[in-house]
């Protein structure tokens, strides 16, 4: 791409959308447009991948450095630390529960490689509020310091997690005070009720997984400012979350699982942007697999399952996003004998332009068939070996795979529109079943970084409230001024914020009218 | 119906038996993740637990019924403790002024299906393979013991401070009364036993096989995924039920009314029932379909929201927009049919202004194919 003329009193604002194979980057004006984007490969040490996507960047799009005043990283750090064991610190466990909640121990469903990797240093201390913040049991100092001087030199974060906690927050206070004595200032504390909601178990895992991860995301946060430094860069740096929303680097240090599975969401939200839909299906198409997620309102829908990030249970609210194995390297096998022809779920991966037949691999690839039907130009592609018939078959199988996946992702059978990203996306033809339109937006290949960019700070509540004490309005008026105010304090421009979720529901068998309330509001920067 | 009878309590069966039991609690009962996590922990610690059939049991035999009264919400967020569950086994063996040779789940949905088995585990008393409302419903009164007359005390509970109720209650209305109210002062969970029946009573009146009958619905739902059968039907093959509408849930009205959640959920149909609206009301429960005004199942019947694709059941709270669903429904044990069963559980009972008719009837008179 030829470098693109910029103003010199333009603010530009950078998004960076690491991925497992390729490193996506985009730059971005103040009024959102797309000024230049960079794809490159996601190397061993990410960090050198994120430098050299800015090093083109800027090199290609001639901006001047001191007009970026923003900067926005998602990645898949965190994601990858989990699946893969790796890079994980100790954890050292309080929870608040008894004499409650001994029925069921911390780590209680977690695997033995993931519980070897947090550590041993979990106790179950004496605590816990009641669902209206009625306390159960005082706090044990003498009983809790003890716990803490066991975990001395043994840990590398601690987690606290209390009944009922996000009711009430004091007992989850006063003992991260108590680390601090014991352990020393500098000592990471998780505390639950800043992470998950009600669901002391999904809490607690998420809480622990947060403190394993405090390490991997100061790596990435470090890394990510000396890169910008480098370069000249002074911008306000950013990490982005899993709901489409951005938090500043300093509260990504203390809350790096919130960044789990932020890739999928910034897709969708960068679909939404480029082709200026707020209603319709995202299809990323990437190397190995075809994520599809649902555009409602702007943002992604959320799934509704209890969500597990390596094999544990948590509360978080993630994307509804449907995965198959079909991408750009998926490799397809065809059986002479019988005529046969299968494809994937395997994918040659980052070596398809090494293994892929049309540059001169072994290995037939969904990108061949692609190219030998004609959907995709390649220059030097060597078709002519291919069979035809063998490539028909296949893109029949893959065009009905990914008619199936979006008609699962439909909300009714009407026909929808479907926007396609992602480097990909070539392989799809221009008609599918079920779809009214299809959309491919510029700069497609790039949606995640451009959805990076995007920058939308949000701030959040949730809290029991007694219709015995006040009406139903009054609650849902507190419970969003509350997010608004969250929003503004995360750096969210006060005239742009809006609420963005409004959920509540009922305490079911509590008289009271116990009302369980969670709002979400987000702004622009 | 299954001729499968489960002699054994492993972590296997506990993992079948909290998902039918999701099916067979009819979108109430609460989730039951914690009563499994609770029952494999305590399997785990004191070993499988045995079951035993209600013809086994002895005419003086003493069988107890041991659950959780409360919100689920907050057995979630406050989960109990081994000793919270044994506390009111101990108190009513005190009171009784013998054992207890058997104990068995009131109901045999959601959560509740699976709570005796810690203290049945950590006790080394075997359980028995029936419950006292073969679904799940939501008051105390309704049990089958009730129709039977027989007496619902006396009754403990207990909190997990170790604060324990003894309680004589003339009838189970009035133990729903009060126990509700203990419960709110215990932090909105506690543990119950109520009904303690001899041997000769249980073998009357509760309903048999149900926890067989729970372990059943689980294993086809989990295998159909991995034969790649349809598991919904598989599931109404296996339980006579009947698919009543395949649809996405568009509006869902929830509110509180004396400590209930109480509400209506309004799908609108896809695929073949293109065009055509199905209205679900609950208290907790799933309580009555309509169509058109039309009843497609009314309580006692059993009505199941499952999900289109894994045909695993959707609780009342979990319920949300866009959710796509199949309804299904089963026909409920026949005792909640007779003009007391009916009174009971009924619509009525539940305010709703339609007639019982059995799920047979209106599955036979319905026009269009589903």
């Amino acid at each position: 791409m030829a470098a693109t003329k910029t103003n010199s009193e333009e603010v530009y604002r950078i998004g960076i959308d690491v991925g497992g194979t390729n490193t996506d980057s985009a730059l971005l004006d103040s009024q959102l447009n797309t000024i230049h984007t960079v794809k490159v490969h996601t190397t061993r040490d990410v960090n050198e991948g994120i430098i050299e996507s800015v090093r083109r960047l800027l090199a290609e799009s001639g901006v001047n450095p001191a007009q970026i005043r923003y900067a926005m990283l998602g990645t898949t750090h965190c994601t990858n630390a989990i699946v893969e064991r790796k890079h994980l610190g100790k954890v050292g466990l309080i929870r608040l529960g008894a004499p409650a909640t001994t029925a069921v121990p911390p780590l209680a469903d977690w695997d033995d490689t993931l519980k070897a990797a947090i550590g041993p240093h979990a106790y179950v201390a004496n605590g816990g509020y009641e669902y209206d913040g009625r306390t159960i049991v005082e706090l044990d100092e003498a009983e809790i310091i003890g716990y803490f001087h066991q975990m001395k030199g043994e840990v590398d974060a601690v987690a606290i997690c209390g009944v009922f906690s996000p009711v009430n927050t004091s007992q989850e206070k006063r003992v991260e005070q108590l680390a601090k004595e014991v352990l020393g200032a500098n000592m990471p504390v998780t505390l639950s009720h800043e992470i998950g909601s009600i669901g002391l178990l999904e809490r607690e895992n998420a809480s622990l997984l947060n403190g394993a991860l405090l390490n991997v995301i100061s790596g990435v946060v470090k890394g990510f400012e000396q890169a910008l430094q480098g370069f000249g860069i002074q911008a306000g740096v950013y990490i982005c979350q899993n709901d489409g929303t951005l938090m500043r680097s300093e509260y990504a240090l203390r809350y790096p699982i919130l960044t789990i599975a932020c890739g999928p969401t910034n897709s969708i939200r960068g679909a939404a942007h480029l082709s200026g839909l707020s209603h319709a299906l995202v299809v990323d198409i990437g190397g190995t697999t075809t994520d599809i997620g649902v555009l409602a309102q702007g943002f992604p829908r959320q799934s509704s399952a209890a969500v597990e990030i390596g094999g544990v249970r948590t509360n978080f609210r993630m994307p509804d996003i449907l995965s198959i194995g079909i991408g750009g390297g998926t490799i397809v096998r065809s059986d002479e004998s019988n005529g046969t022809v299968t494809v994937g779920p395997d994918s040659v991966g980052y070596e398809l332009l090494k293994r892929g037949t049309i540059f001169g691999g072994d290995t037939l690839t969904a990108t061949d068939v692609a190219v030998k039907l004609g959907r995709f130009g390649w220059e030097g592609a060597l078709t002519e070996s291919l069979d035809e018939a063998v490539c028909q078959k296949a893109d029949a199988i893959m065009t009905r795979d990914i008619e199936d996946a979006i008609d699962r992702m439909k909300t009714s059978a009407d026909p929808v529109d479907v926007i396609l990203v992602g480097g990909g996306s070539i392989l799809v033809a221009d008609k599918l079943e079920g779809v009214a339109r299809i959309v491919r937006p510029n700069h497609h290949d790039a949606a995640n970084a451009i959805g990076a960019a995007l920058g939308e700070v949000s701030g959040e509540t949730e809290r029991i409230y007694s219709l015995d004490d006040m009406t139903y309005d009054e609650a849902m008026t507190d419970a969003r001024n509350h997010a608004i105010e969250q929003a503004v304090l995360a750096g969210a421009d006060r005239s742009t914020v809006q609420v963005v979720l409004t959920e509540d529901i009922p305490i079911a068998y509590l008289p009271g009218n116990a009302l369980l309330v969670k709002v979400k509001a987000a702004g622009r920067l | 119906m299954t001729d499968f009878k489960l002699t054994e309590l492993n972590e296997q069966a506990v993992e079948y038996i909290a998902v039918g039991a999701a099916v067979l609690g009819t979108g109430g009962g609460g989730d039951p993740h914690i009563g499994k996590l609770m029952a494999i922990e305590a399997i785990r610690k004191y070993g499988p637990v045995r079951v035993v059939r209600p013809e086994a049991l002895a005419d003086d035999d003493l069988v107890v019924p041991l659950s959780m009264i409360g919100a689920p919400t907050v057995m979630n967020e406050k989960i109990p403790s081994i000793e919270q569950m044994t506390k009111p086994l101990d108190l009513m063996e005190k009171e009784l002024g013998r054992k207890v040779s058997a104990l068995m789940p009131i109901e045999v949905g959601g959560g509740n299906s699976l709570v005796p088995v810690i203290a049945a585990a950590e006790r080394g008393i075997p359980l028995l393979d029936a419950d006292a409302m073969g679904r799940a419903f939501p008051e105390s009164q309704m049990v089958t013991f009730h129709l039977d007359g027989i007496d619902c005390s006396p009754i403990t509970m207990a909190d997990e401070r170790g604060n324990a109720v003894l309680m004589h209650a003339i009838d189970g209305v009035w133990e729903e009364r009060m126990a509700r109210a203990i419960t709110i002062q215990m932090g909105g969970s506690a543990s119950i036993c109520d009904y303690p029946v001899s041997g000769a009573q249980a073998k009357q009146s509760v309903i048999p096989y149900t926890l067989s009958l729970a372990y059943e619905i689980g294993k086809t739902l989990f295998e159909s995924k991995e034969l790649k059968q349809n598991p919904i039907d598989a599931l109404l093959k296996q339980l006579n039920g009947y698919a009543l509408f395949h649809g996405k849930a568009v509006d869902i009205r929830r509110r509180t009314e004396g400590g209930f959640t109480r509400g209506e959920a309004v799908f609108e149909g896809t695929d073949a029932q293109k065009g055509r609206t199905m209205k679900l009301f609950f208290q907790n429960e799933f309580l009555l379909a309509t169509e058109d005004g039309r009843s497609l199942a009314v309580t006692p019947d059993l009505i199941s929201l499952l999900d289109q694709d894994t045909g695993m059941p959707i609780t009342t709270e979990n319920l949300k927009y866009g959710a796509r669903v199949t309804a299904v429904g089963f026909p409920c044990d026949p005792r909640w049919r007779t003009p007391k069963g009916l009174e009971t559980v009924g619509p009525d009972y539940f305010g709703y202004d339609t007639p019982y008719i059995p799920i047979e009837e209106l599955a036979s008179k319905k026009g269009g194919e589903l």
